[in-house]
């Protein structure tokens, strides 16, 4: 069903607000602050470690298939991977992901 | 000086336009699975340029199809964009000195894009000046952010015409994945990712997204204990 105007409205504003509240966090109110050690070392490793854990269940479970594993998604991911660790390029990375999906969807219908 | 700012500025603006391509179906992806919501269009662009946050937009359309009270889906996106309090804490140190109108610019600006990025771009470079660092920061968002939106506008306009066949639903992993593969440079990277996947698999039964954020600190931990184990044995 189509969410009422109402309610969507209130979403972006509470998710625009809170979003622009993350992120002026600490380059808003703590800037002129050194950081120790320690947290710029954990720092170094942030899109590192959301990145990998927000894509995964995607990856396994994707929702296009209600949830199953799909072989054509799973080969995509990795050549996705692969890919972009081989070559060390976003690009070639995205076209080899994208190719082996359409390759794997093609493969397997 | 001049010469500094051009090379800044022209760097940010060549170092951007790899993230086009990747922008462009993920940016389309949105617009589409706004209008497929039943959004209309000046909905799903308030999404995209108040918010700037694919992720977390899907995750809060999701849940507005699904019918959640309004503090679920808000906790729940949110969560999703809780790394970029570590972005702005990563960045504080080359741009906390900027005056407060550009450090909210930088704010408002501030993607997994811009961020990798910048992050690579001041490690290699960390003496440049304060307004070189701000312009190479801008120079990458003048081409991003207006790819962003063009490329959700067309996907909201072609909306439901787009063939079933295409799996657009997978350019969201494809493109995180892509993001992250390429940094895979250390034992410390991949311990890392390593951890973020096994617990957020492991933890995905968490409400809210709690299992994302909890992967996500155990795997930051992980990568900097491997980094000072890695140096130790240097």
């Amino acid at each position: 069903m189509t969410p009422d105007a109402v309610t969507v409205w209130a979403v972006i504003a509470g998710l625009a607000i809170g979003t622009f509240v993350i992120r002026f966090s600490f380059l808003g109110l703590v800037g002129q602050r050194r950081f120790p050690e320690w947290a710029l070392r954990m720092l170094r490793y942030t899109p590192m470690a959301v990145l990998p854990g927000l894509v995964a269940p995607l990856v396994l479970w994707p929702e296009a298939t209600g949830g199953a594993p799909d072989p054509a998604r799973l080969l995509a991911a990795a050549a996705t991977v692969i890919a972009g660790i081989w070559t060390r390029s976003v690009l070639w990375s995205v076209a080899a992901g994208f190719g082996t999906l359409a390759a794997g969807l093609a493969l397997f219908a | 000086m001049q010469t500094g700012m051009g090379a800044a500025i022209r760097r940010g603006l060549v170092d951007s336009i790899p993230f086009l391509i990747v922008i462009v179906p993920f940016g389309m992806l949105f617009g589409v699975a706004g209008a497929e919501a039943g959004l209309p269009i000046a909905q799903v662009m308030g999404f995209t340029v108040l918010v700037i946050a694919g992720a977390a937009q899907f995750t809060a359309l999701q849940l507005l199809q699904d019918n959640a009270p309004l503090a679920v889906i808000l906790l729940t996106s949110l969560a999703v964009n809780l790394r970029m309090a570590m972005y702005s804490a990563a960045l504080a140190p080359h741009l906390g000195k900027a005056r407060l109108w550009q450090r909210g610019l930088v704010a408002y600006l501030l993607v997994d894009q811009s961020y990798a990025l910048a992050q690579a771009a001041y490690e290699r470079e960390p003496g440049r000046p304060l307004p070189q660092k701000l312009g190479y920061f801008f120079a990458t968002m003048s081409t991003i952010a207006p790819v962003w939106f063009l490329a959700t506008y067309c996907g909201a306009r072609m909306g439901a015409a787009v063939p079933e066949g295409i799996a657009l639903d997978f350019a969201v992993p494809v493109t995180f994945l892509a993001l992250v593969a390429p940094g895979l440079k250390t034992l410390a990277h991949l311990a890392a990712a390593g951890t973020s996947v096994a617990l957020a698999l492991a933890l995905s039964w968490m409400p809210y997204s709690l299992g994302l954020i909890l992967a996500a600190i155990a795997a930051m931990a992980a990568g900097a204990q491997t980094e000072i184990w890695m140096e130790r044995r240097a």
